[in-house]
């Protein structure tokens, strides 16, 4: 708490990270909301094949997951070296 | 000649008594209030008889006896010790450093002008 | 024209190069260097054995026939990866944390170590694997054949069963090489997973190419082909909402329970930020890999002629347009994929087998139990290489008799169906701390019959398991229990009905039965240790492979020789090994010094035995050990109880003791006390008995030597009177007993009132007493009477004992504060200062006694007086003379 005063700084970065936790757990579940979209497609309202258009919607939201997940990656990877390089010092006070 | 008793004893009442008893019985009586001076009269007035109490100022007569026994010339001088304490501890203790009679305060005169008379006799 | 005999020698040369790429990895990490070998790249590399040659090849077939809905075998261990914070992660941790060797081994180790759900998660994976096995090995067979058949070569030339059977033998060879090199404690493979990184990239970039090829070569471009999908037959393609929806599920779930991709998931991670990056890059690897499957379908259809097997469009397109260099490389990516999938799975499915079904047996078949530390490991060497053979061997059966045909075609979706019967246990595990053994087993046997009679059976054992009549109506005409028609739930696909009622089922019992049992203790510390990894397990970034160990070494260490000393033990040797927190790593001289701790506990062998145990293998069981370390608690803690009732004891005669001694004090005081009490009684009546003896015995005595006699005893009569009134005075004061007349009083009269008694008129003269009169014109709340004799004895103590020539007496009154303090002060020599001390005691007189008159109670009286008003008397030294000081509150 003390610690976090002092420097709003740090707390700031908690934050964020924490923010980053978050968006890892939803985006599993917006992929697959997105991803199971297509099925609610009626073939018998849209006669017309769309294979193409359904082969570039589904790419575009796989890329699209990718690059969310690697800035989550990378985000959370940071949380946990700064973890790793904190938790020393965290002990001495134990 | 007249036998000598040197009496040790601080209550200046019970000094006056027992001087009293003993002068009439024929008794030369020299008295002392303080332990110390007593012990250096005892050597060279060398009495008869010593009567000695327990409880003194600056000296234990306790130790003034133990002194005395501790000279050849007063090893064997009759001494007689008076205490008011009398507790059984005391009496252990005189005969323990070598006391001749002992006797508890307060004391019948007869009863001391007959264990003094036995002492010299003896 | 690239001949068979070429196809041969290049794949030789491929092998051989894998072979020196695993040997330079395992020499690499035999050395120490790490570095490259564990980085994420090769972590997420490792992950693309996901993509078997079923994938590789079996993509394009699956798109020419199904268009997109190939692409869910990859979406669901996309969405897996992108999740990888909830579920991978937690997987990754419990794996390093409990040493987990393979999932047969997380889910026995989770439910109290139970060997029955060990045997059953083993079983289960080996016969929803062999199939699979199978599959590689006649994909690389078949894709063999595409060149023979180009060639020119006969396919009589080549008998596929011999090639199948080389191609077994040849990765059982490399399989045992590097997968049972040596056993390590950690499971770990570097020279296997290098080669497998190395072979995804030759599978990613082959399939890349020949796409290229398609796209660039043979289409013109983006655009063309996006025309050309909408222009083929895929364009009739119809999504399937159920088959889409299930397939993404089950992929899923396949790639979560698939033996080898723990495996390599799991088993072989070296750090858990690789995790990380592996969530966004092996996506990206699943994308890449499947971005061109549908433009080589098209073109694929296209171009080869009616009949051709769609399965194999990626080598035949370049073979049919001249593209040798391209084909042999496509040939390669094939080769690679089946490869690297059958190593994998061979070693996954080996671990699971020699350390569930065959070390079990062993240890049960020799007498000599595990203690025999020494003999374990060689036969575990030689179990895993045994049960390597056995898969493959397995497998190359499966593809022998099953005859190679269609029917393997379809193992890939019945596989996962049957591998993710572990999944409700697995989540369970991780997630549920109430979850029991007898639930999961429950669970996974009624999901394991469901899915093979639903699913399995009807697809893989053909009419002669189950026949047509069998399918149409159910057994013995029982409509409800159709195969492919469960509970009369008609029109679905077999695989979504398979998946659906299996993993409903095998769920719902799970749960249930998990509700309606208990956990033994071995399971639910398990189950906490599981469910609750992130709070036990410190984020240490590398693979601390044997903390684990060393946790379980405390855990029984606790349990012998009480927590505090324990990990006290604990904390000592990690700080000497420069480790903060509690677990030291377990070096040699760590385990001998915890064996001497724990063999003075529990005897040099036991203890021996339990370490050795502990440290030595996985195959052996904790809960045996757990046992005896209860029953040695229990015997400790008897004895411990009768160390604590001797204790009590000693206490208690310390106590005694303490008592006996103060008892003993007492008494000697009491003694002294009677002593002095006797003394100062006897003393008067001495006089008084000798002297009325001599006026009752002598006759010729004068009138004043009677009168002085007389005088004598009634002075002694009066002395003994004042000692007894002293004594009842003073017993009165020290018990509180007094009544105290406290009131309004002007000191001035008290001070006069004491001089007038104390100094009677003839002594009044030699002592001179100076006062000031104003300053005693004070009014205090006290008992006037009682205060006058603490002042009569004061002045009598001048009177008696000031010894100078002209004595003088002080009184001063000074006014303070809160208080009064009336100083008496004399011109004597005072007092000395060890007596300083002493002159408030009873009995205390200090020089002779005949002069002070009283018994030596005075100062103590005068004590007692000041303390019931509540003030207080003192001695003041360095006032050239005896000094008291009095001093009383002002109300």
């Amino acid at each position: 708490m003390n610690r976090n005063r002092q420097l709003p700084f740090l707390e700031k970065r908690n934050y964020v990270r924490r923010r980053a936790e978050d968006a890892a757990r939803l985006l599993p579940f917006l992929g697959g909301i997105l991803l199971l979209l297509p099925i609610l497609r009626n073939p018998i309202a849209t006669p017309e094949h769309e294979t193409g258009a359904g082969v570039l919607y589904v790419f575009a939201v796989w890329v699209m997951l990718i690059v969310i997940a690697a800035r989550i990656s990378f985000a959370l990877s940071d949380r946990q070296t700064d973890e790793k390089g904190r938790k020393p010092h965290e002990k001495e006070h134990e | 000649m007249a036998k000598t008793v040197l009496l040790i004893e601080d209550e200046p009442n019970i000094r006056e008594a027992i001087r009293f008893i003993l002068s009439r019985e024929g008794w030369n009586v020299e008295t002392h209030s303080d332990g110390q001076t007593a012990f250096e009269r005892t050597k060279e007035v060398r009495p008869d008889v010593v009567i000695l109490d327990v409880m003194l100022p600056n000296r234990s007569g306790y130790e003034i006896l133990q002194d005395l026994r501790g000279f050849t010339e007063t090893e064997t001088l009759p001494i007689l010790m008076l205490t008011a304490r009398g507790q059984t501890k005391d009496r252990e203790l005189a005969e323990r450093f070598g006391a001749s009679r002992f006797m508890t305060k307060p004391f019948s005169n007869t009863e001391v002008l007959e264990s003094v008379r036995e002492l010299v006799g003896s | 024209m690239i001949g068979f005999n070429a196809l041969i020698i290049v794949s030789v040369i491929y092998v051989i190069f894998l072979f020196a790429i695993a040997f330079f990895a395992d020499q690499q990490a035999a050395r120490g260097r790490l570095g490259w070998l564990q980085s994420p790249i090769v972590y997420t590399l490792s992950l693309s054995i996901y993509c078997t040659a079923w994938t590789f090849y079996g993509a394009v077939g699956y798109a020419a026939r199904s268009g997109l809905e190939f692409v869910t075998i990859y979406l669901g261990p996309t969405l897996i990866m992108i999740g990888w914070w909830g579920i991978v992660r937690k997987l990754v941790r419990i794996g390093r944390t409990q040493r987990i060797t393979s999932i047969a081994d997380l889910i026995s180790s989770r439910f109290g170590k139970s060997n029955l759900l060990g045997v059953l998660v083993t079983l289960l994976a080996v016969i929803g694997s062999t199939p699979y096995i199978a599959l590689q090995l006649q994909s690389v067979t078949l894709s063999y054949a595409v060149f023979a058949n180009e060639s020119g070569t006969g396919t009589e030339a080549i008998d596929l069963n011999s090639t199948a059977f080389w191609i077994a033998v040849g990765l059982i060879l490399f399989t045992v090489l590097f997968g049972t090199r040596n056993l390590d404690a950690n499971e770990r493979h570097h020279g296997v997973v290098t080669a497998i990184a190395f072979e995804a990239v030759v599978k990613l970039v082959a399939l890349l190419a020949v796409g290229v090829f398609v796209v660039w070569g043979v289409a013109n471009g983006p655009s063309d082909i996006l025309a050309r999908i909408d222009a083929s037959p895929i364009a009739e393609w119809d999504l399937r909402p159920g088959r889409w929806a299930g397939l993404i599920f089950l992929s899923a779930a396949a790639f979560l329970s698939l033996p080898r991709m723990f495996q390599v998931m799991v088993v072989e991670n070296a750090d858990e930020r690789a995790v990380a990056t592996a969530s966004w890059a092996f996506p990206l690897y699943l994308m890449l890999m499947s971005l061109f499957v549908v433009p080589i379908a098209v073109v694929g259809l296209e171009l080869m002629p009616k009949g051709a097997n769609p399965d194999l469009f990626v080598l035949t397109i370049p073979l049919s347009m001249g593209q040798d260099k391209l084909a042999l490389l496509s040939f390669l990516g094939g080769f690679s994929s089946a490869t690297s999938m059958v190593i994998v799975a061979a070693i996954a499915l080996s671990t699971m087998v020699s350390n569930h079904i065959v070390m079990p047996i062993w240890l049960a078949v020799t007498s000599k139990g595990a203690t025999v530390s020494g003999d374990v490991r060689q036969v575990v060497l030689i179990a895993r290489r045994c049960s390597i053979a056995a898969v493959l061997g397995l497998g190359y059966a499966y593809f022998h008799y099953s005859g190679g045909g269609s029917a393997l075609a379809a193992i890939g979706l019945i596989s996962f169906t049957g591998v993710s019967q572990v999944l409700p246990a697995l989540l369970g595990a991780i997630f549920w701390r109430r979850a029991t053994r007898h639930g999961a087993a429950l669970g996974l046997i009624v999901g394991f019959v469901v899915w093979c009679y639903t699913l399995f059976l009807p697809s893989i054992g053909g009419a002669t398991l189950i026949s047509p009549e069998m399918l149409e109506h159910g057994p013995f005409g029982i409509g409800w229990l159709r195969p492919q028609a469960l509970f009369g739930v008609v029109g679905l696909d077999p695989v979504i009905h398979a998946v659906v009622w299996s993993m409903l089922l095998n769920s719902l019992v799970f749960c249930t039965v998990s509700l309606m049992t208990f956990p033994n203790p071995l399971e639910r510390l398990q189950g906490m240790q599981f469910v609750n990894v992130f709070e036990h397990s410190a984020n240490a970034r590398g693979w601390s492979g044997n903390a684990a160990g060393a946790e379980d070494l405390l855990v029984m260490s606790q349990r012998i020789l009480g927590p505090n000393q324990a990990q006290r033990l604990f904390q000592t040797i990690a700080q000497k090994q420069g480790k903060a927190g509690l677990l030291p790593d377990p070096s040699v001289d760590f385990l001998e010094q915890l064996e001497r701790e724990l063999a003075g506990s529990v005897g040099a062998a036991t203890a021996h035995a339990m370490v050795a145990q502990i440290t030595g293998g996985a195959s052996v069981s904790v809960e045996d050990l757990m046992a005896v370390a209860d029953e040695t608690a229990q015997i400790m803690e008897y004895s411990s109880k009768l160390e604590e009732k001797t204790d009590e004891l000693e206490r208690t005669a310390r106590q005694l003791g303490e008592v006996n001694t103060k008892l003993t004090e007492l008494s000697v005081q009491k003694d002294a006390f009677l002593g002095q009490i006797s003394h100062e009684l006897r003393t008067p009546m001495t006089s008084i008995r000798a002297f009325s003896e001599i006026l009752r015995d002598v006759q010729d005595m004068t009138p004043d030597e009677q009168r002085h006699h007389a005088s004598i005893i009634h002075d002694e009569a009066l002395r003994l009177t004042r000692l007894l009134d002293d004594l009842l005075d003073l017993n009165v004061l020290e018990n509180g007993q007094v009544a105290l007349n406290i009131e309004q009083t002007n000191l001035y009269d008290v001070i006069e009132r004491s001089l007038a008694a104390a100094l009677s008129a003839v002594e009044s003269e030699t002592l001179s007493v100076v006062r000031s009169i104003d300053q005693e014109q004070i009014m205090i709340a006290t008992d006037g009477d009682r205060l006058a004799q603490v002042f009569i004895n004061l002045i009598n103590n001048a009177r008696k004992y000031c010894d100078h020539a002209e004595p003088k007496l002080e009184v001063q009154v000074c006014l303070r504060e809160n208080c009064v303090e009336i100083d008496f002060r004399d011109n004597g020599t005072g007092i000395s200062q060890a007596d300083q001390n002493l002159i408030f005691e009873k009995f205390s007189r200090l020089t002779d006694h005949h002069s002070a008159g009283g018994a030596g109670l005075g100062l103590a009286i005068c004590r007692e007086i000041m303390t019931n008003l509540k003030g207080s008397i003192d001695y003041l030294p360095g006032q050239n003379g005896a000094a008291f000081r009095v001093k009383l509150p002002l109300k």
